[in-house]
């Protein structure tokens, strides 16, 4: 009996114990959590991998520097692999088992589409690393989603007004069937007519395609003084090698998803003279001093390049503008999802990798065409064009 | 299925009860897969597509052509039975890898259409904005009620395929399974009884997809591609082939294990891939298989 006894006595203590470590620990101040949300696996894991690693490193910077108003904190990573289904999953989990205050990503439009009115019924702030423009328009109905590339339409506007300066009145366009590529033609095809510039071939390849011979033989038997390829990987290091082939030497124009080193590498010497719209973190090292943009494009490409050995990439700095932006609402907000929002649309003058932020309540994308620089390839490295 | 019933009353969180919707929708193509490859024996790896056709027919009806949803689901059903039946009869009268093949083309078919066609499906880019579905006033939009739709209509169709499966048709379909001429020469008029199964699976297919379009409310090519066809077709030999049940039970473990997984961060594919290959290994009649083995086991001591 006295044997049990004592049992007992130790186990009392040992909760009270318990009971005094935890109500402790309640008084040290909580961590905010914040979802993300990557395609880190799957066709897509080259946007989704250097996202995740840059979130991971702005997480780890600012526990380091004692967190947010001295709260932690805690970053949940959810891998979408490029999936709808998927995707809707991950933010189901991360709004109502992990309750996260905000989240960031998904990396693609497709997934982004899906879990917009996830997140809106749930009224939780999102600020997507997609491009879409339907991610934040109509923008009565996107109350609660904000992104931080670029938008297409600048994308499309820098790219014929470069063609004006070098008076291309003729052009072929040449799209990838993805959702970005085919954002691309519709953006491409909208706006030609207001810039003046006659498509005079239409041209589209498959995601999978390894080969653009015929499409680009059939633009070579038209009138077009240069070409417009709107892709992702691997089509924009195969369309210049395939035009060297056939002898095209007319002007190349790339989409801003030509934004990694390793594309321009994997074209080889057909990637010379390749022209395309990006942000200046590819450029952060010719920029001029007193550009705006200067010290936050050298840091992070300097921490991010240390710390992983490879090349920075834009989509790794469109992950970097979603977490600092929500790290800043939250600053102003403390843990509160609504007032969270609301510090993010009134987010003026951030100064980020992909631009200089200035949102509002009609404004969900916060950036201009100004965002954009009109880059080349030139032996092997991005430049900005004279 | 008194535990389907009381499981949302002790599982409250919403984010349980939505991997539990898409369960019940993956289990609708399911059953009627295991129907077509574990009774009738033939395989087939396009049924993506007939997910696809249910979902996007609904998509477009009740977006474009502002049709209220049940008879968008009824039209959908039906489109997806004539495709189906069209296709079955040249490609079910092929086997074996063959008619793997055949099925693998139209799905590819069909996922390449919807990419091609920006004006009808949206392209890659897909289309959102899909209208809920509405019973009267009520609105089938929180997760509760989702669930409680779709594993109603995955009772339904359970009870349907195992009435099917102890019939005269069911008997017929294994003897198919067992020898294609043997059955033919006992008077089993094989070709017609393999379109009937083909059809129905498309049918089940297309319920899902329709289901699939007014939950998520958004749909691109991405999801029904030839890796979810691959997908179902793995939920099913994993399950065990050789029965309903089968089917389901491999249905319920490739939806929770990915999310159990989460926890692993980047671990998750490796053990997911392990996991499967060992089942395939130990259990080569799948996970019924050890059911069957175990109750085998009970039922001697």
């Amino acid at each position: 009996m006295s044997k049990l006894n004592s049992k007992w006595m130790g186990l009392f203590c040992l909760s009270m114990l318990l009971l005094m470590l935890i109500s402790g620990c309640a008084k040290e101040k909580k961590t905010y959590k914040v979802g993300a949300i990557f395609a880190i696996t799957g066709s897509a894991s080259w946007l989704g991998e250097p996202e995740k690693k840059t979130a991971e490193m702005i997480k780890e910077e600012i526990n380091a520097a004692g967190g947010i108003n001295g709260h932690l904190l805690d970053l949940i990573i959810e891998d979408t692999v490029g999936d709808e289904t998927k995707t809707v999953n991950a933010v189901n989990k991360l709004i109502e088992k992990d309750k996260v205050l905000a989240i960031i990503g998904p990396s693609r439009s497709g997934t982004t589409m899906a879990i917009v009115p996830i997140v809106e019924k749930a009224e939780v702030p999102l600020v997507s690393c997609a491009a879409a423009e339907a991610i934040v328009s109509p923008v009565a109905e996107r109350h609660w989603v904000f992104k931080t590339p670029q938008k297409d339409t600048d994308a499309v506007i820098r790219i014929y007004e470069h063609m004006q300066d070098k008076e291309i009145a003729k052009i072929a366009i040449i799209t990838g069937t993805t959702g970005f590529g085919d954002q691309g033609r519709k953006q491409l095809k909208k706006y030609a007519e207001k810039m003046e510039i006659t498509i005079v071939a239409d041209e589209t390849y498959g995601p999978g395609d390894t080969d653009m011979t015929p499409q680009l033989i059939k633009i070579k038997g038209t009138n077009a003084q240069a070409i417009v390829n709107w892709s992702i990987v691997p089509a924009q290091s195969i369309v210049p090698k395939n035009m060297r082939q056939l002898g095209m030497t007319i002007p190349l124009y790339q989409s801003h998803g030509f934004g990694n080193i390793k594309y321009a590498a994997a074209a080889g010497e057909a990637g010379e003279g390749i022209i395309f719209p990006a942000g200046r973190l590819l450029v952060a090292d010719v920029l001029p001093e007193d550009h705006p943009q200067k010290t936050v494009l050298t840091e992070y490409k300097k921490a991010y390049e240390e710390k992983y050995r490879e090349p920075v990439s834009t989509f790794g700095g469109h992950a970097y503008d979603a977490l600092k932006l929500v790290i800043v609402a939250l600053q102003q907000a403390g843990p509160d999802r609504a007032k969270i929002r609301d510090e993010l649309e009134n987010i003026k003058g951030f100064v980020g990798t992909g631009g200089i932020f200035n949102f509002s309540p009609e404004d969900h994308s916060g950036l201009t065409k100004e965002a954009f620089e009109m880059l080349t390839v030139k032996e092997g490295n991005f430049t900005l064009t004279e | 299925m008194l535990g389907l019933v009381a499981l949302p009353m002790v599982m409250r969180n919403p984010y349980y009860l939505g991997i539990m919707v898409f369960m019940g929708i993956y289990s609708l193509i399911s059953i009627g897969l295991s129907l077509l490859m574990g009774y009738a024996g033939q395989i087939s790896l396009g049924h993506a597509a007939f997910f696809a056709i249910g979902a996007y027919t609904s998509g477009i009806l009740t977006t474009k052509a502002h049709l209220s949803p049940l008879p968008a689901f009824l039209a959908a059903i039906v489109l997806t039975a004539c495709i189906a039946f069209l296709i079955g009869i040249p490609t079910l009268r092929l086997k074996g890898h063959y008619l793997a093949m055949a099925t693998l083309g139209f799905g590819q078919i069909v996922y390449v259409a919807l990419n091609a066609s920006v004006d009808f499906t949206g392209g890659p880019s897909g289309f959102g904005e899909i209208p809920r579905i509405a019973l009267g006033n009520f609105v089938v939009e929180s997760q509760l009620s989702r669930y409680c739709l779709v594993w109603a209509l995955v009772i339904i169709v359970l009870l349907f395929s195992l009435n099917l499966i102890h019939s005269r048709v069911g008997r017929a379909l294994r003897s198919i399974h067992s020898s294609e001429l043997a059955a033919n020469a006992m008077g089993v008029n094989t070709s017609k009884y393999k379109i009937q199964v083909f059809v129905l699976s498309a049918i089940y297919a297309s319920i899902a997809g329709s289901l699939y379009a007014h939950f998520v409310t958004f749909i691109s090519p991405g999801s029904f591609d030839l890796e979810f066809s691959i997908l179902l077709v793995t939920m099913v030999v994993v399950g065990g082939m050789a029965n309903v049940w089968g089917a389901l039970l491999g249905t319920v473990l490739l939806t929770l294990l990915p999310e159990f997984l989460r926890g692993f961060k980047d671990y998750d594919i490796l053990i997911y891939g392990s996991t499967l290959l060992l089942i395939m290994i130990f259990m080569p009649e799948g996970l019924f298989g050890l059911v069957k083995k175990l109750r085998t086991v009970h039922g001697k001591t």
